[in-house]
């Protein structure tokens, strides 16, 4: 709980505000029925009516002042909330961008958005309810039996019975219902996740002619939603009617035993009638704090969900001695040159704890264009998120530009490197934002040149709105291959030292990624590449190939080498091989 | 990868799966054990009823009324029970308000203990029978409001069962949701609480109402300005909260997309360093959300110190104006007693009333959304053609009896007959063999743009035919034709001579078996997902087929083998493994017609060699259909038809169209990019 008190920090005064502004609220609601016992008691016994005049404008006076701080409090709470919830947003938003791949991987990408959207939220509610309910219960709780011990102590052993009969019926009901409407969440998340599965596979569903055997899944799934709805809010229905019936039965024996002081002349009616309203206000904030603490003790698990996120600290960092030093100083990536020495490589939340990379060793020049292939499944890209870093290497080391990529600021190492990632992600904006991820200060000679060498020119000037077409969310809108192209562009417009294509070029043909590796050839002479392909066309041409097999490399060598020695390429080479018109065998 | 995708007609961009664990999965978490009881200080936790700022108006409110009230039928002394206990619980609770005068004037002033002692007990009746009412009442609107609930979820499902595919073409999966959490959630809602509250405000209102203007007529002005007060600032608040309550939604609906976009591309962020840019977008919606929710907050949060207290003004002015009558003599103090605590009541039911009848409203809608769905038009199903297993001997042939006829086996065997019914009431059998004609087929998704223009095409049994094209050429429309996903609007389809559309669709369906381009697998075991393409297959069946489908040694090397499960539509496989399940699944379903619509396009070339083996197998004996992206899966086709923009360009075998120089020679040579 401690941990989450700096966020509520840039609105303290509205923290420190709301409770006040509460307590004067309190404080007038809590005046009413005392002064209308007076009213009764003295003003109407002695027939004094300057008297009643004068107590009833004080009422007024009283609720005025009420309006007033309880208006004051509500925009104070909801600012002090809201500005808590929007500070631990940020907090966390903050957090997670510093997150390694391994962080998120750790965490799943939807579980973050979770953590960020519905926890927070409910961070952010609990925050209020403490604000303004919290607070005010036992505020309330305090005034009245105060004002009740006053009106008459001996009355007042009433609440002596009352009370814990209230705290133990409201406790106990919300104990078990709380924990049936979790069985009750449990189902109805079931039963959505049946519908949604359904809805997506559809056609699938179709396909087979499985309508009824989902139906029986679904009937089964609904049902037992129902049971436990039943069962959960069977529970909470006696809340109310309890409540109301010891309330009621109070107030029959205040009646009783009060109604004797009255007819013995030892208590005013006035009084009667206002004790009997305090006493409703003490039961009633009993009530609400079993409620509220029942409220926040469900919000704990997300409070957990959410420090959970803040706690994790980034495992990829830059070194110490490195960010001692002005960004200006620190160490900058040289040149494209790479090396992979003895380089072994697991994920940390892989449970079967084999290696997924073992013991590679390879190395290339600056300047150099590096193919990967393999099966699916050999690890290719593990392989070269390890060299922007994404992932720390469990054994071995990797040099970048003749040092270990751990030496450098991992902003600065990325800085010098391009990547195609295979599941390339483009965000909602225009074409020309997207580009300009790449280099955040292109201009448009910039980006339309970026975009001739990435082939993506051509398509991009046929839409209507050119640069400024707007991109859906994962750039639906456009085709697998010019997508690619658009990724591609992106990446060239970095002008990187080394360029990273994940299977980046599978969705174009031939004779276009022709073009782009031309254009690679001019224009980024100085730069690695690093090809990852299926199609050997796209790779043939490289200066080494490097074939990866169960994440161990099988082979290493140029494609002549290659076609010569190694088995695994010439079972490649024969199953992509086909003939030509005239006879002659071609790669496809 | 092929990013090819031509099996949804044209339209715009559909936000569907993409809406994620945000989309309408988790506002279904919304119901909440506290909403339920509104104490008498009324708002709960949340403030006071948000229903005040709802702004849904259904079309046609009274047929819809009709509608869920028609769900009664099954419990209708439920209702009428509830609704006369709630009535009985709310003039029992006027009642016992009024029991306060003469339990003062007649009792406690004179002193009169034995009275008072026997006017107590007539309350302790009152209140314990109107607690009684309330607590049966609310059982029994549990009872039936849970079972209609379930009844209308299960019509609504059994529905969407029956939609044709047209309709999830035209809807995203997250508006579809919706009408099955929230639109449902609301109509719970109302049926459970929102009804009875109604009607329980509306008589006390009146019982209120009424009894104060009985006590005395000169106080009850005093009440009527303070409720006429009440409902001006009410109408007002009700008016600005609604505009901001649309800024709220809207800002929230920002902030949690681009957290979502930003979380879900956290990659590409690293990959650019982006971070930064990231943080500064973040902080200016955030901050607009913060400062709309503040405003939100704030303007639903006033209502409660408002309304309090105007109440408590007019309490003050009936203890100044009753006080003076009372010493004027022509009013007892049990009276002002009695209504002042009739006073306090009075305020509540405006606010209640008015936020009730916008909840119920927007059940209403909610219902009306419901009932759209269901009234969405069926797949047409009128075949009256169905299958049945033929018995066959060791060499497959179909085997007659004496008389010629075909004869029916009593067990599936994997060969089946067409049961043709005659107008006479008996039935003629015939081989279904997988003979499959087009004849000059039409189809058009939207009636404007032609997707089909005049296909001709036949398949043979054990024939392979290919489909080559750009996106968008018709190819997956030709296969969505053969499985009647749509029906044609021109020309003809037969199956083995019958003409499509007289078969049953089960039928049809269950002799066809595909492999989509999007797998979709199921929350269950691997083995019960192979199972799917036959529910009846035995575990050696499906390992069988996992074996075909070169499935079998990864789902070895799972961590649970056959028993892993498989959640989230497949997350903890690769695509290639799943596209690999798929094709065991069609495999465990022996179909007569095989389609695989780009079954392979994530799998690497060498392994598709692998499985391509496998594949062999599992089209012998079959008519195939294969859409690829890459040309070498199509090469030994019996046919291939190259397809653009809705036409069979060219067709024959891979030399005929090589020889030919065309289309399918350019793409061969890479001279032309498939789109």
């Amino acid at each position: 709980m401690r941990k989450l008190l700096p966020f509520a920090k840039k609105y303290w005064y509205f923290c420190v505000l709301a409770p006040i502004l509460m307590l004067v609220d309190v404080f007038c609601e809590q005046q009413m029925p005392m002064l209308m016992s007076s009213i009764m008691d003295t003003g109407i016994k002695m027939g004094d009516k300057p008297y009643i005049v004068r107590i009833g404008l004080m009422m007024i006076v009283l609720a005025l002042v009420a309006i007033i701080c309880g208006c004051a409090n509500q925009y104070s709470s909801s600012m002090a909330s809201q500005g808590f919830g929007s500070q631990l947003r940020a907090a966390m938003f903050r957090k997670i961008q510093t997150f390694s791949f391994f962080n998120i991987d750790k965490f799943s990408t939807a579980s973050l958005v979770t953590r960020m959207t519905n926890d927070c939220n409910r961070m952010q509610n609990t925050f209020m309810m403490i604000l303004r309910m919290m607070i005010r219960a036992p505020l309330m709780f305090i005034v009245a039996f105060i004002r009740a011990l006053t009106i008459n102590a001996k009355l007042s052993l009433i609440f002596v019975v009352a009370m814990p009969i209230i705290l133990v019926a409201a406790t106990q009901i919300m104990r078990v219902a709380s924990n049936r409407f979790r069985i009750m969440q449990r189902k109805l998340d079931g039963l959505n996740s049946a519908v949604q599965e359904n809805l997506i596979a559809i056609r699938v569903v179709k396909a087979f002619a499985r309508e009824e055997f989902e139906r029986e899944k679904f009937y089964h799934a609904n049902d037992e939603m129902t049971q436990a709805g039943i069962r959960a809010v069977s529970v909470i229905i006696w809340n109310m009617p309890i409540m109301m019936l010891v309330m009621n039965f109070s107030t029959i024996a205040v009646y009783w035993f009060g109604g004797q002081l009255v007819s013995a002349g030892s208590m005013g009616t006035g009084e009667l009638i206002a004790f009997v309203s305090y006493m409703m206000q003490i039961l009633f904030s009993m009530q609400m704090v079993s409620m509220i603490l029942m409220q926040v003790s469900q919000a704990k698990a997300s409070m957990n969900r959410v420090i959970e996120v803040l706690d994790t600290d980034p495992d990829i960092d830059a070194p110490e001695e490195v960010k001692a030093v002005p960004a200006a100083e620190r160490p900058q990536v040289e040149n494209g040159s790479i090396e992979f020495r003895n380089v072994s490589f697991r994920y940390a939340t892989s449970t079967t704890g084999d290696n997924v990379l073992e013991n590679v060793s390879f190395s290339c020049k600056s300047g150099q264009v590096i193919a990967l292939i393999g099966a699916t499944g050999s690890a290719k890209s593990t392989l070269v998120s390890l060299i922007p870093r994404f992932y720390d290497v469990t054994e071995g080391e990797i040099l970048v530009g003749g040092k270990n990529v751990k030496e450098y600021d991992p902003e600065d190492l990325r800085l010098a490197i391009g990547m195609v990632l295979q599941k390339n992600v483009l965000f909602t904006g225009t074409i020309r934002d997207n580009i300009l991820w790449g280099k955040p200060d292109a201009t448009d000679e910039e980006i339309e040149e970026a975009c001739a060498s990435a082939q993506a020119l051509e398509f991009i000037k046929s839409f209507p709105d050119g640069f400024d077409t707007i991109l859906g969310q994962g750039g639906v809108n456009v085709s697998g291959g010019q997508k690619q192209r658009i990724c591609i562009a992106r990446a060239m417009i970095k002008k990187p030292k080394i360029l990273i294509l994940d299977d980046s070029t599978s969705a174009v043909d031939s004779a276009t990624e022709e073009k782009i590796r031309e254009a690679f050839r001019n224009e980024l002479q100085d730069t690695t590449v690093i090809i990852i392909a299926q199609r050997l066309s796209s790779i043939q041409h490289a200066d080494e190939i490097i074939i990866l097999d169960d994440g161990k490399i099988a082979d290493i060598g140029n494609h002549v080498s290659l076609l010569a020695n190694s088995s695994i390429y010439q079972e490649i080479y024969q199953s992509q091989l086909q003939s030509n018109t005239r006879g002659e065998e071609q790669l496809i | 990868m092929s990013q090819m995708n031509d099996r949804r007609p044209p339209m715009p961009p559909t936000g569907g799966p993409q809406a994620g664990p945000d989309g309408a999965k988790k506002k279904v978490s919304r119901i909440d054990p506290y909403a339920r009881q509104r104490g008498p200080g009324g708002g709960g936790p949340r403030g006071p009823g948000r229903g005040m700022f709802l702004n849904a108006k259904p079309k046609n409110a009274g047929k819809t009324l009709l509608r869920v009230f028609s769900y009664f039928k099954y419990f209708k002394f439920h209702l009428i029970a509830a609704l006369f206990l709630v009535g009985l619980s709310s003039v029992l609770h006027l009642l016992s308000t009024y029991l306060l005068r003469p339990i003062i004037d007649n009792y406690i002033i004179p002193g009169d203990t034995a009275g008072l002692a026997r006017q107590l007990i007539i309350l302790a009746i009152v209140y314990v029978g109107a607690a009684f009412a309330s607590l049966a009442q609310s059982k029994l609107l549990l009872v039936a409001g849970q079972k209609i609930t379930n009844r209308i979820r299960r019509d609504l499902f059994d529905r969407l069962q029956q939609l044709p595919i047209h309709f999830y073409d035209t809807r995203t999966h997250g508006d579809t949701m919706s009408r099955f959490t929230n639109d449902v959630d609301a109509i719970h809602m109302a049926l459970e609480q929102t009804l009875t509250q109604l009607i329980s405000s509306v008589i006390t209102f009146v019982g209120v109402v009424g009894i104060m203007l009985f006590m005395s007529p000169l106080l009850f002005l005093i009440t009527l300005g303070a409720m006429a007060v009440m409902t001006l600032i009410s109408r007002v608040i009700a008016t600005k909260g609604r505009k901001m309550f649309a800024r709220q939604q809207s800002a929230i609906g920002e902030v949690n997309g681009f957290i979502e976009e930003m979380v879900e591309g956290q990659k590409e962020i690293k990959v650019f360093t982006h971070e930064q840019y990231a943080i500064d977008e973040f902080d200016e919606l955030n901050e607009e959300y913060r400062d709309a929710c503040v405003k939100a907050q704030f303007i639903s949060g006033i209502i409660m110190p408002l309304m309090g207290n105007i109440n408590n003004i007019a309490y003050a002015l009936i203890c100044i104006f009753g006080g003076f009558m009372a010493i004027s003599g022509n009013f007892s103090l049990g009276t002002l007693a009695a209504y002042l605590q009739y006073s306090r009541q009075a305020g509540q039911p405006i606010n209640q009333i008015t936020n009730q009848v916008n909840m119920l409203l927007a059940a209403l809608a909610g219902a009306e959304r419901v009932f759209d769905v269901m009234d969405e038009e069926v797949e047409p199903d009128h075949g009256k053609i169905t299958m049945v297993p033929a018995v066959v001997d060791d060499k497959g042939e179909f085997e007659t009896d004496a008389e010629g006829a075909y004869v029916i086996a009593e067990k599936r065997t994997g060969y089946w007959l067409w049961k043709i019914p005659q107008e006479d009431g008996t039935f003629i059998y015939k081989p279904v063999r997988g003979d499959v004609r087009f004849e000059d087929v039409d189809f058009s998704y939207d009636g404007e743009v032609q997707v089909l223009k005049k296909i001709s095409l036949y398949a043979k049994p054990d024939q392979k035919i290919a489909f080559v094209g750009s996106t968008g050429a018709g190819k997956t429309t030709i296969t969505n034709m053969l499985n009647r996903f749509y029906d044609i609007q021109g020309g003809k389809i037969t199956y083995d001579g019958i003409p499509l559309e007289q078969i049953a669709e089960k039928s049809l369906r269950e002799s066809l078996g595909m492999v989509l381009q999007d797998t979709h697998l199921f929350t269950g075991t691997v083995r019960e997902n192979i199972r799917y393409g036959r529910l009846d297959a035995t575990d050696e069946e499906v390992v069988t087929a996992a074996k075909e489908a070169n499935a079998h040694s990864f789902i070895h090397r799972l961590p649970q083998g056959y028993d892993t499960m498989i959640v989230n539509d497949g997350a903890n496989l690769s695509q290639g493994q799943r596209q690999l399940l798929a094709i065991a699944r069609a495999a465990v379903a022996d179909p007569v017609v095989l389609v695989l619509d780009e079954a392979t396009s994530s799998i690497d070339t060498r392994t598709e060699r692998l499985i391509e083996l496998g594949m062999d197998r599992l089209m012998q004996g079959r008519t195939v259909f294969v859409i690829a992206h890459r040309l070498s899966t199509v090469r030994n086709s019996n046919a291939i038809m190259v397809m653009e923009h809705g036409e069979i360009i060219e067709r024959g075998d891979h030399r005929q169209l090589l020889d030919l120089k065309g289309r399918y020679y350019q793409l061969y040579t890479g001279q032309f990019e498939l789109t």
